[in-house]
């Protein structure tokens, strides 16, 4: 259970990673994770699986990161601390990891009241810098929260998030230090859209030294319409579209709207590779997955490694 | 204190249906600071029952009583001859005067007026704000006297969560992020490093997780 997964692999060799994202579907539908991994395949080196994303019910992670497995692609199931507690983590932690689960990205978890369940009571046992740790200590030290022994322990690629576009800055900075130091390996950022912050948080992270130890992922998406622009910037917590960007896709007629984002996305890429410390992107285009290889492609990064 | 708010009064009417001899009870505690049990509350809810009883052309006798504190043994025993003559009572108290009323007099229901909504705080006339869980091992030392389990809405240790925006929480943008209140103490008192130190999952067996609490006095028995 040693061997390594994809992502971790490039990353290892000294690549510029590309990840993209899949959104569980809200039904029995396997093929339709199925038709996402075949758009994806070859064109990045592994995939996200969202659990439960803005608290709305989904196909389990785990369930889906292995559907996705099979095809050959390398999973990073996400794991939220909203719904469930430590003996419930480091199970499904477990079960992730026999059934070669590779990675494991820690989150919060949106708050139950952005989605479907308005009424569900949330756990919170522990938080998403503790739950790195949980799963460090699973790995390295072969214990569980208890102090009790796991054999034998998961072997398992620790990912974190954070959103480097809210101000204050330097705390956005420092919390990545802090998911480092519980045992981050890489760190998948929140979208930019804000380059100008973001490259500000970079500088931080460099004084911090962070990139040398947590591989920073920069989060991309592609806008596909003046109303997604808004609804983001009004309605996504702590999303930042700046107004420059939302009067670039107004300024073109409506049947380019969607070309329009997905250049502005590309520049972004682009202009991400540039910054140092940034090892890889992550392509969130949720419920527009099909979009993901022409990025890839006009960025040059394909063919992957 | 202990905070709560009115039931609707619908929900009231409807629940005392069966019932034509009814006692008002109000308690002269938290319910009465936040002006939703004491006296004055008790004398106008039981005017309003008295009104709509009328207006349905049931004949019904609700009077009205406050009680020092329903939480309290001591207290109860006032209700002790009178408290037979009724078919219900209708408390204004927490949870806890309800039930514990309810204890002591096995034979008559007694129905709760108000939600118990949390511990809390008058900040201002007219707004009260939560502040303590009661989770059994306060960790507001650590946290620059601002409770994360309470103010923040996933309880989380090592804040602020990606949906902090601009000081506020991602649930509501009127409710101030706790983590951002957390670092901004944090930095007037010189104390950034104390942020920097990784707060441990925490023991939640003190709090309701481990079952219903009790303390236990032996030295205060009689």
């Amino acid at each position: 259970m040693s061997t390594q997964g994809n992502l971790e692999r490039v990353l290892r060799s000294g690549g510029f990673v590309v990840t993209a994202e899949c959104g569980p579907p809200r039904g029995v539908a396997p093929d339709m994770i199925r038709k996402k991994g075949e758009m994806l395949k070859g064109y990045v080196d592994a995939v996200n699986v969202t659990d439960n994303q803005t608290a709305v019910v989904r196909m389990s992670s785990l369930a889906s990161s292995v559907i996705l497995k099979d095809m050959g692609i390398d999973p990073v199931m996400q794991m939220v601390c909203r719904d469930r507690n430590r003996i419930a983590i480091q199970s499904d932690v477990l079960g992730a990891a026999a059934l070669g689960i590779k990675n494991i990205l820690c989150l919060s978890g949106d708050h139950q009241r952005f989605g479907d369940h308005k009424g569900a009571k949330n756990v919170f046992d522990i938080d998403s810098v503790q739950l790195i740790q949980c799963i460090k200590g699973m790995r390295d030290d072969g214990r569980f929260l208890s102090g009790e022994e796991v054999k034998p322990g998961p072997s398992i690629f620790i990912g974190c998030v954070e959103n480097p576009c809210i101000e204050p800055l330097e705390i956005r900075a420092m919390r990545l230090a802090k998911k480092t130091s519980a045992g981050a390996q890489f760190c998948q950022t929140q979208c930019v859209f804000n380059l100008g912050s973001f490259e500000r948080w970079m500088e931080m992270v460099r004084q911090l030294h962070l990139h040398e130890k947590v591989s920073i992922i920069a989060g991309v998406t592609p806008l596909r319409s003046v109303g997604m622009a808004n609804y983001m910037k009004k309605n996504v917590p702590g999303m930042d579209v700046p107004d420059e960007l939302i009067d670039r896709l107004k300024g073109v007629p409506k049947e380019k709207t969607s070309e329009e984002g997905i250049r502005i996305c590309v520049e972004t890429i682009e202009r991400l590779m540039g910054i140092e410390g940034v090892r890889g992107i992550h392509i969130m285009a949720i419920g527009w997955e099909d979009v993901v290889p022409e990025i890839v492609k006009s960025a040059g990064l394909y063919p992957r490694p | 204190m202990i905070v709560a708010d009115r039931k609707p009064f619908d929900e009231i009417i409807k629940m005392l249906a069966p019932y034509s001899n009814i006692l008002v009870l109000g308690c002269n505690e938290c319910v009465t600071v936040c002006a939703v049990g004491g006296a004055k509350e008790v004398a106008i809810l039981a005017s309003q029952i008295r009104m709509r009883r009328m207006t349905d052309g049931v004949k019904t006798k609700v009077d009205e009583k406050t009680l020092e504190r329903q939480c309290d043994t001591e207290y109860l025993e006032e209700l002790k001859d009178v408290i037979g003559s009724y078919d219900a009572v209708l408390s204004l108290a927490c949870g806890c005067g309800v039930q514990f009323l309810g204890e002591r007099y096995i034979d008559t229901p007694v129905l709760p007026g108000v939600n118990t909504t949390f511990m809390g705080v008058t900040e201002k006339q007219g707004f009260w704000t939560e502040r303590c869980q009661g989770c059994g091992n306060c960790v507001l030392d650590r946290t620059m006297g601002i409770c994360p389990v309470t103010r923040c809405a996933k309880s989380i240790f090592n804040g602020p969560c990606g949906g902090s925006w601009g000081g506020k929480c991602e649930i509501d943008k009127d409710l101030p992020c706790a983590w951002h209140l957390i670092i901004e103490r944090y930095k007037e008192r010189g104390r950034m490093d104390a942020f920097m130190e990784i707060i441990p999952p925490k023991d939640w067996s003190t709090a309701r997780d481990g079952g219903p609490r009790k303390r236990h006095r032996e030295d205060m028995e009689i």
